[in-house]
This record gives structure tokens, C-alpha cells and sequence, in this order.
């Protein structure tokens, strides 16, 4: 019977699934974050804007020349591949034994920041115009535009994209068995190497896939409205202190009554 | 009379299209210039040219008897000597009222933060927005924004206001208060420099009209020899399309 097998296998082996969640888990946090650094610092590269002539012009030309070249080769072809090339590769070339654990974040990092790149080269476009005007017109250069007016929103704005990666992230780390990292599926693997019982193994598998991506989704729409704070600004709010925050919250309500 | 800004023989071309064609223009201290014309007559584009929100595709801008438009002259710095006020108010989305006014302080001129906080706060006394510090632009009324936005401009403590016609983008029952505003600055002997389609207040408020039609100065002089008595038969023409209307 299928359900007894389950809970054999959960309990004889749930600190291999929870290591392999752990790992899994550990590498895509890692891999969203930097990949996402790598993303804005490129995204903010390449838009710089073009000076007419001179050395910074040539410069600025090859940079985003090679940005272009990382980031098509890294979306254009598969994680798993890339894996195997990164990992023997850097073995056979180089003559590095990569530590698995570090080829693993390498590899995810560098993936998702190609396409966190893209993701953040859309949101800065995407901001008005007249943002960087302004900030233009107070004196601000481009890294002080960026860093002050136009990232913080891009970084609101890509969130939902930001999201999407770290989900794919979650399921994806799964290609990485190829190179023996252990994540979940690759704990799995061994699990039900053991057992032979490949589709009650599998199913924890699925559930604990699942309940993280779930998490991970929830946890950034949390993040969002709360960035988003309210629509209306409640005056009274900060000018009497004494106010208890129950008291806003009444007038709040009170305020979106009237207003529907 | 001490020149603030002067322009020499500026052009700027879009493509093929000439927007300004040798315009000479110069604002002087403490002086309120009133730019009226048309749409498409290149008003704006002179304003935006004046802090390079445009490069020019030639001429001079004469700033501290220094031309800006040569090489190596550092643009930012010039720029924080000329506030700008925009159509469309550009407030920037992700700062409180208080940080719109502050940002630009702390980061460009390297003022502390608590030096920064008091001018911003002065200002937006000024422009009775001080109430409502905490709040962020989308909460804000639009002429609230530009209200803002103005004290956003004074604290840089610009030698110069540049306004794009700042209350083109309102609801007209918001016009009447930023004008206010406008009003009373100009009052204080600022040296401003106004796009405006408020021609009563054009009349009103400024030492100098200037009035422009496609892509050059057609006529300038005081406030009510341009209007009561236009030499010019295009300034004419606009007036009487203009005024009609009111």
C-alpha cells in the first residue's frame, strides 16, 4: 500500500529530505541574491547613457559588448549543460577542483543574473522619464540617480520578477544531481535507490517542492503590499503621537468606508 | 543690471527639424521672465536647453561669465544652480515629501542631514506643504505635487527657478494655488524664469514677457507693452487667439 510506504519512508529518511531541502533551499537564497546583484550592477551598466565621442565611448562599447555576449550564452543555453561544462571544465582547463557546493552557487549565481539583467535593464527603462529629468535637473550624475531615485523603484517594480526567478531557482537547483550536488532531488535519488520505491519517494519530493515554492510566493507578496504602504495619507497620524496605532487603523477604515 | 544667465546664438535642431533658430536671451538678477507662445514655438525647449535637459546643437550659454557649453565644464554643478519645476511634476515616487526635498541636498551638495532637513522644511513652510512631510507623491493632490516640486527646486538654493509651465498638467481648480505660490516667491526678489500659458498672470507677475514663435524671440519688453500694444502682428495674432479664450 502506497500511503503505508510513505510514511515508512518519511520516517526512516527525513533527515536526508530535510538535509536535501535545507541545500536546495540554501543554493537558490544564494543564487536569487547574487544573481540579482549581478543583475542590477549590469543593468545599470548598460544603461549609461552613450557619450558622443571619446575614450569612455569605446570603453562603454566593449563593456556592453561582453555583457551582451554573458548574457545571451547564459540564457541561450541549459542550466544542466552549463553544469557539467562549469564543473568538468573548470577541472580539465584550469586544473581547478571546484569544491561542488561552491560550482553549484557559481553556476546558479552567474544563470540567474543573466537573466536578471534583462529583468532590471526592462525596469529601469520602464521608469518615466521624467524621474531621471529630475533628478538630471537637481545635479545628480548616473550612479547617483540610479542609487537614489531610480533603483529603489525598479527594485519595487521587478519584485514579482525577482519572485519568479527564486521559484525557478527552487526547481531548478534540481539539474545540479548532474554534478552530485545534494539537493533534494538528488537525496531522493538516493533514497529511493534504496528503497525501490521511486513514486512514494518522489511524492515527498513533490510535496516538499511545492511547500517551499508556495512559501517563497506568499512570503514576496507579503513584501510587496507591504512596501506599497496605504493608498491614503492619514494626517492626523503623525501629528498626534499619542494617537494608539488601533485609533488609525479605525479612522483608516473609516476613511475606505466613506470612499467605496 | 548684473546678467544671470546669457544666451548667445543658441540653436538646437531635432534632426532636420530647427526648434531654436539663434536665439539671444539673457535673464538678470532678480528678474521674473515670462515666456509665452504657442505650442511648437520652442518655449520649453529654450527652458530645457538653459540646464542641458537638452544639449544644444549650438551657441553659447553664458553662466558666472563662463560658457557651459565648453569641454570639461562640469554640468552638475551648473545645474544646481537652477531650480527646475516640471509640467508634470516629477516628484520622485519613491521619497516622502520631506526626502524629495532632501535627497538632492544630502547626495549633491554634501549637506548633513539635519542642515538638510531644516532648509527642506523651511521651504516647504513656504509652500504650505509642511504638514504633510510623511506623505508620498501618489497620495498627493497635483497641485500639492507641485507645490513639492517647488520646494523640491528652492532647497538647492538655485541662483535661478526655471518653470515648465507648471500648472499646464493641473485641474483648474488646483491652478489657483500653485500661481499663489509663484506669486509670493516672485515677491521675495528670486530671479525666475517662466514658461506659462497663465496669461493673466504673465501680466501680473513678470518684469519681462518674452514672446516666442517658431523657434525665435518675436518680441519681448515689459508686461504691458506686449499686451496692450504688440508691435509685432504674430504677437498680435496669438493674443487676441489667446485672450479670447479667457
Amino acid at each position: 500500500m502506497s500511503f503505508d510506504w510513505i510514511i515508512n519512508i518519511i520516517s526512516n529518511n527525513w533527515p536526508m529530505f530535510l538535509r536535501g531541502a535545507g541545500m536546495t533551499l540554501y543554493i537558490s537564497i544564494i543564487g536569487t541574491i547574487v544573481g540579482t546583484i549581478i543583475g542590477l550592477l549590469v543593468g545599470v551598466i548598460r544603461t549609461i547613457p552613450m557619450p558622443d565621442v571619446g575614450v569612455k565611448r569605446v570603453v562603454l562599447k566593449i563593456v556592453n559588448i561582453v555583457l551582451s555576449i554573458y548574457i545571451e550564452i547564459f540564457r541561450g543555453t541549459p542550466m544542466i549543460v552549463q553544469a557539467m561544462v562549469i564543473y568538468y571544465g573548470s577541472a580539465l582547463a584550469l586544473g581547478v577542483d571546484m569544491n561542488r557546493l561552491t560550482a553549484a552557487l557559481f553556476i546558479v549565481s552567474v544563470n540567474t543574473g543573466a537573466y536578471m539583467s534583462e529583468i532590471v535593464r526592462g525596469g529601469i527603462v520602464s521608469i518615466d522619464k521624467g524621474q531621471f529629468e529630475a533628478a538630471h535637473a537637481i545635479g545628480m550624475n548616473h550612479v547617483q540617480t540610479m542609487k537614489n531615485v531610480v533603483l529603489p523603484q525598479v527594485i519595487r517594480n521587478i519584485l514579482p520578477a525577482t519572485g519568479n526567478e527564486f521559484v525557478i531557482n527552487i526547481k531548478d537547483t534540481s539539474v545540479l544531481n548532474v554534478i552530485s550536488v545534494t539537493e533534494l532531488y538528488f537525496q531522493t535519488k538516493s533514497i529511493s535507490g534504496n528503497n525501490f520505491r521511486y513514486f512514494e519517494s518522489f511524492f515527498v519530493a513533490c510535496v516538499l517542492y511545492f511547500i517551499m515554492t508556495f512559501t517563497v510566493t506568499r512570503i514576496l507578496r507579503y513584501i510587496e503590499r507591504k512596501l506599497d504602504g496605504p493608498e491614503n495619507y492619514i494626517m492626523y497620524a503623525n501629528q498626534m503621537q499619542v494617537e494608539t496605532p488601533e485609533d488609525i487603523m479605525r479612522k483608516t477604515k473609516y476613511n475606505d468606508v466613506k470612499q467605496h | 543690471m548684473e546678467k544671470v544667465i546669457d544666451i548667445q546664438h543658441l540653436r538646437k535642431s531635432f534632426g532636420t527639424h530647427e526648434v531654436l533658430k539663434d536665439i539671444d536671451f539673457s535673464v538678470n538678477k532678480g528678474e521674473v521672465v515670462c515666456i509665452i507662445g504657442s505650442s511648437g514655438s520652442g518655449k520649453s525647449t529654450l527652458l530645457r536647453c538653459v540646464n542641458l535637459l537638452e544639449k544644444p546643437s549650438g551657441g553659447q550659454i553664458i553662466y558666472n561669465g563662463e560658457n557651459i557649453l565648453d569641454d570639461g565644464h562640469n554640468i552638475n554643478e551648473y545645474r544646481t544652480k537652477l531650480g527646475m519645476v516640471f509640467q508634470q511634476f516629477n516628484l520622485f515616487n519613491n521619497h516622502n515629501v520631506l526626502n524629495n526635498c532632501v535627497v538632492g541636498q544630502t547626495t549633491v551638495l554634501k549637506r548633513s542631514e539635519e542642515e538638510a532637513k531644516e532648509i527642506a522644511m523651511k521651504y516647504l513652510k513656504i509652500v504650505e506643504m509642511d504638514q504633510y512631510i510623511n506623505a508620498k507623491p501618489r497620495q498627493l493632490s497635483g497641485g500639492q505635487k507641485q507645490r513639492v516640486a517647488i520646494a523640491r527646486a528652492l532647497s538647492m538654493e538655485p541662483d535661478v527657478m526655471l518653470f515648465d509651465e507648471p500648472t499646464s498638467a493641473l485641474d483648474p481648480e488646483m491652478v489657483g494655488e500653485v500661481l499663489k505660490v509663484m506669486k509670493d516667491l516672485a515677491g521675495t526678489g528670486l530671479t525666475m524664469l517662466i514658461v506659462t500659458h497663465e496669461m493673466e498672470f504673465a501680466k501680473e507677475v513678470a518684469d519681462r514677457v518674452v514672446f516666442m514663435d517658431e523657434g525665435i524671440i518675436a518680441e519681448e519688453g515689459r508686461p504691458e507693452e506686449i499686451f496692450n500694444n504688440p508691435k509685432e502682428q504674430r504677437t498680435k495674432e496669438f493674443l487676441k487667439r489667446t485672450l479670447k479664450r479667457m
